[in-house]
């Protein structure tokens, strides 16, 4: 088992003819990702590495089955291609793109509550069940079927925290990019639900950072109620106040957001907090241990 | 992006948010002259720097002269325009040495009944934004939030419908505005929300509000912060962002398309994506080194894109090693050393290196490293690259 996606996922391409639409579509491909159809207005009727192009998302879910989809599109327009997924019922959609205006998000955020759908990103690096599917831009031999799930609001450094548990052997159930943008899809809170329910994932780690009360949520929630054991590392600890770190989302206003907080809370918790980003995955060891 | 007080509020003026009449100067000459044509008995000389807490910040080596002051003839209006313009500028947010003050807005007095405070921002939790009204004005923000929250109201609103009539009726019994002030409120926190909305900001500040003689309200200060990412719908933000309030290595870094932040330590650091960036500064902190910067290459750079990179941190004299820590996803470690032997050749490398590599063909682009036989220190994982770095700084120049 996983979560979100696995190897009958069906997934669409929004911006397929693209450089990086198409680019990402076919290290998916290569990965063993089902890619049955891709999207770009008046393209359609094109094929691109042997997926069919159409002119509209509802075409092509009519045609192909696809029941996911990630988008590649311009960032001007992300929100349009989101609510386009949305109306033709599609249920998991992940945003790469990068760049998207935070009150675009505002009316998305809350249609896709409203449809019950689930959005991944934007800003992110995608949604990886390793060994079955790949929905995004994160190198796929890094990654391990194994036992750990991971979230996080950072790209490259997920990729770290993969490749530590690859090493250590412990291998990864399902891992997740929230996105780096003050607005996203998904939360910390709303994966560790579907974790707690999921059989294989024997332990989950959290990669945070500075910005927001994402964190504290995710504390919060799992001092009530989440059963497995938790590790977690939060980016930015010498970030200094007012500062955009790269990241819209990662900036410490108004003394909030700082990484002091996040980890104090993680810590009363319960939760192994990792010192350095080098420890991550031996955090993640000390919690299964600690458990025990 | 930030602008200036005097942009943000003609901004307000045109968008029917009333705010004292004011005239900008760049010289003490036109400081007296906007003082003339004012035609008040008392003006207020604010400073124009990107940066808050003008009124009790002084300016370098002058510390009886504040970046805002009263004045109440046109000989004062530029003994004090005189004290400021050119001058640095320093408050608790510009850091020791300052902003320099290159124009100043003379401002006609008004009388003061009251003074609120009024915000907008983003709630992230609520994915809304969220209007904030206060009875503490005047006063840092940040420490009533702190002290007592309850004196903070907010009201989130629909961007599409804006802030809605019983919610201003709300806010208006909270802050204690009646008859003449309430119908003013009506207008003046709808007109601001819609103005945050249209204009794609991530942060309006008033502080503060001022309820005047007649029971008005005013905005005596204006802060206004624009949303980077919209940057595309809206070209005319090109005519008020001031290149000169930002660091410069920063701004070579944004027409670079880099991501790129200046900080006070001695460590460069190149790293590939936001979160990892930061995770590195942290790493050095942890093993006792101080980083010299935040910089992001992003996924998608160029060879020529990563070596302008190299060039920038290069041109900092503080920085005595560079860390390269690359995990290669969409940026292949092939682009990275290819990149760094340019940066070899046209820069030349005065410091110590220590790269570590990860990720997409990274074979390959340590076999293009090993080959080129330069001078670096390659490190096997993220905490050996960190204390080598370290090590380096301290024995470097």
């Amino acid at each position: 088992m996983s979560i979100l996606v696995d190897k009958k996922t069906r997934v669409l391409c929004q911006g397929i003819t693209g450089s990086a639409g198409q680019f990402h579509t076919k290290a998916c491909l290569e990965y063993g990702t089902q890619v049955v159809a891709g999207v770009t207005p008046g393209k359609g009727g094109q094929e691109i590495l042997g997926v069919p192009v159409f002119d509209t998302v509802e075409e092509a879910v009519r045609q192909t089955g696809a029941d996911a989809t990630m988008i590649f599109v311009p960032a001007p327009f992300t929100a349009d291609a989101i609510l386009e997924a949305l109306d033709a019922g599609l249920k998991l959609i992940v945003a790469i793109t990068e760049g998207v205006p935070v009150l675009d998000m505002v009316p998305v955020y809350h249609e896709v509550r409203r449809r019950q759908a689930r959005l991944i990103g934007p800003n992110c690096p995608g949604v990886i069940t390793p060994g079955a599917c790949k929905i995004g831009i994160m190198p796929g031999y890094i990654h391990q079927p194994g036992r750990v799930g991971i979230i996080s609001r950072s790209g490259t450094l997920t990729y770290e925290a993969v490749w530590q548990t690859t090493q250590l052997g412990l291998g990864q159930s399902t891992c997740i990019g929230l996105g780096g943008d003050p607005i996203v899809g998904t939360s910390f809170v709303d994966l560790l639900e579907l974790f707690d329910q999921d059989e294989q994932t024997e332990a989950v780690l959290l990669i945070g950072e500075i910005g927001g009360t994402a964190e504290e949520e995710a504390a919060a929630y799992i001092q009530e109620r989440f059963r497995k054991p938790v590790a977690a590392f939060i980016a930015g600890r010498t970030a200094p106040p007012g500062k955009r770190m790269g990241h819209a989302g990662a900036i410490i206003s108004g003394g909030k957001g700082t990484a002091a907080e996040k980890i104090a809370a993680l810590e009363q918790a319960g939760i192994e907090v990792a010192q350095t980003p080098a420890d991550m995955g031996a955090a993640v060891k000390r919690a299964i241990q600690k458990r025990r | 992006m930030k602008i200036h007080e005097y942009q943000a509020k003609e901004l307000f003026r045109q968008a029917g948010i009333r705010v004292p009449r004011g005239i900008v100067a760049s010289t003490p000459v036109e400081a007296s002259e906007a003082f003339r044509q004012l035609g008040q008995p008392l003006a207020v000389v604010k400073a124009q720097i990107h940066a808050g807490g003008r009124g009790k910040g002084t300016v370098a080596h002058n510390p009886a002269q504040r970046g805002v002051q009263l004045v109440r003839n046109p000989e004062e209006a530029f003994q004090v325009a005189s004290a400021l313009l050119g001058h640095p500028l320093v408050t608790v947010q510009t850091g020791p040495e300052g902003k320099t003050v290159q124009r100043v807005l003379v401002e006609e007095g008004c009388r003061i009944d009251r003074e609120l405070y009024l915000g907008i921002v983003v709630d992230r939790a609520a994915a809304l934004p969220v209007f904030m009204a206060s009875t503490e004005g005047g006063v840092e923000i940040e420490k009533v939030a702190a002290e007592s929250p309850e004196k903070i109201f907010k009201e989130h609103f629909d961007p599409s419908r804006g802030l809605q009539p019983f919610q201003v009726r709300k806010l208006c019994r909270k802050l204690g505005l009646a008859g003449t002030s309430a119908k003013a409120a009506h207008s003046f926190f709808t007109n601001l929300c819609r103005f945050f909305v249209q204009h794609d900001c991530s942060l309006v500040e008033i502080n503060p509000l001022v309820v005047d003689g007649d029971g008005q309200l005013l905005a005596l200060d204006a802060k206004v912060n624009f949303d980077d990412n919209a940057a595309f719908r809206h070209p005319e933000w090109q005519q008020l962002r001031d290149l000169s309030e930002e660091e410069p290595a920063e701004v070579r870094a944004s027409q670079a398309g880099l991501s790129y932040v200046k900080l006070n330590g001695n460590i460069g650091c190149l790293v590939n994506g936001a979160g990892l960036a930061m995770a590195t500064m942290d790493i050095i902190k942890y093993y006792g080194g101080e980083p010299a910067n935040f910089l992001d290459v992003g996924g998608g750079a160029n060879t020529q894109q990563v070596t302008e990179a190299f060039r920038i941190l290069l041109a900092d004299a503080n920085v005595r090693a560079v860390l390269v820590n690359i995990f290669g996803g969409i940026m292949k470690c092939t682009t990275i050393a290819e990149a760094l032997l340019e940066a070899y050749r046209t820069v030349g490398f005065n410091v110590p290196l220590v790269v570590r590599l990860e990720g997409t063909e990274v074979e390959q682009g340590r076999r293009i490293l090993g080959e080129a036989g330069v001078n670096i220190i390659t490190a096997s994982d993220l905490a050996d690259a960190a204390q080598k770095v370290v090590q380096a700084a301290g024995l470097g120049r």
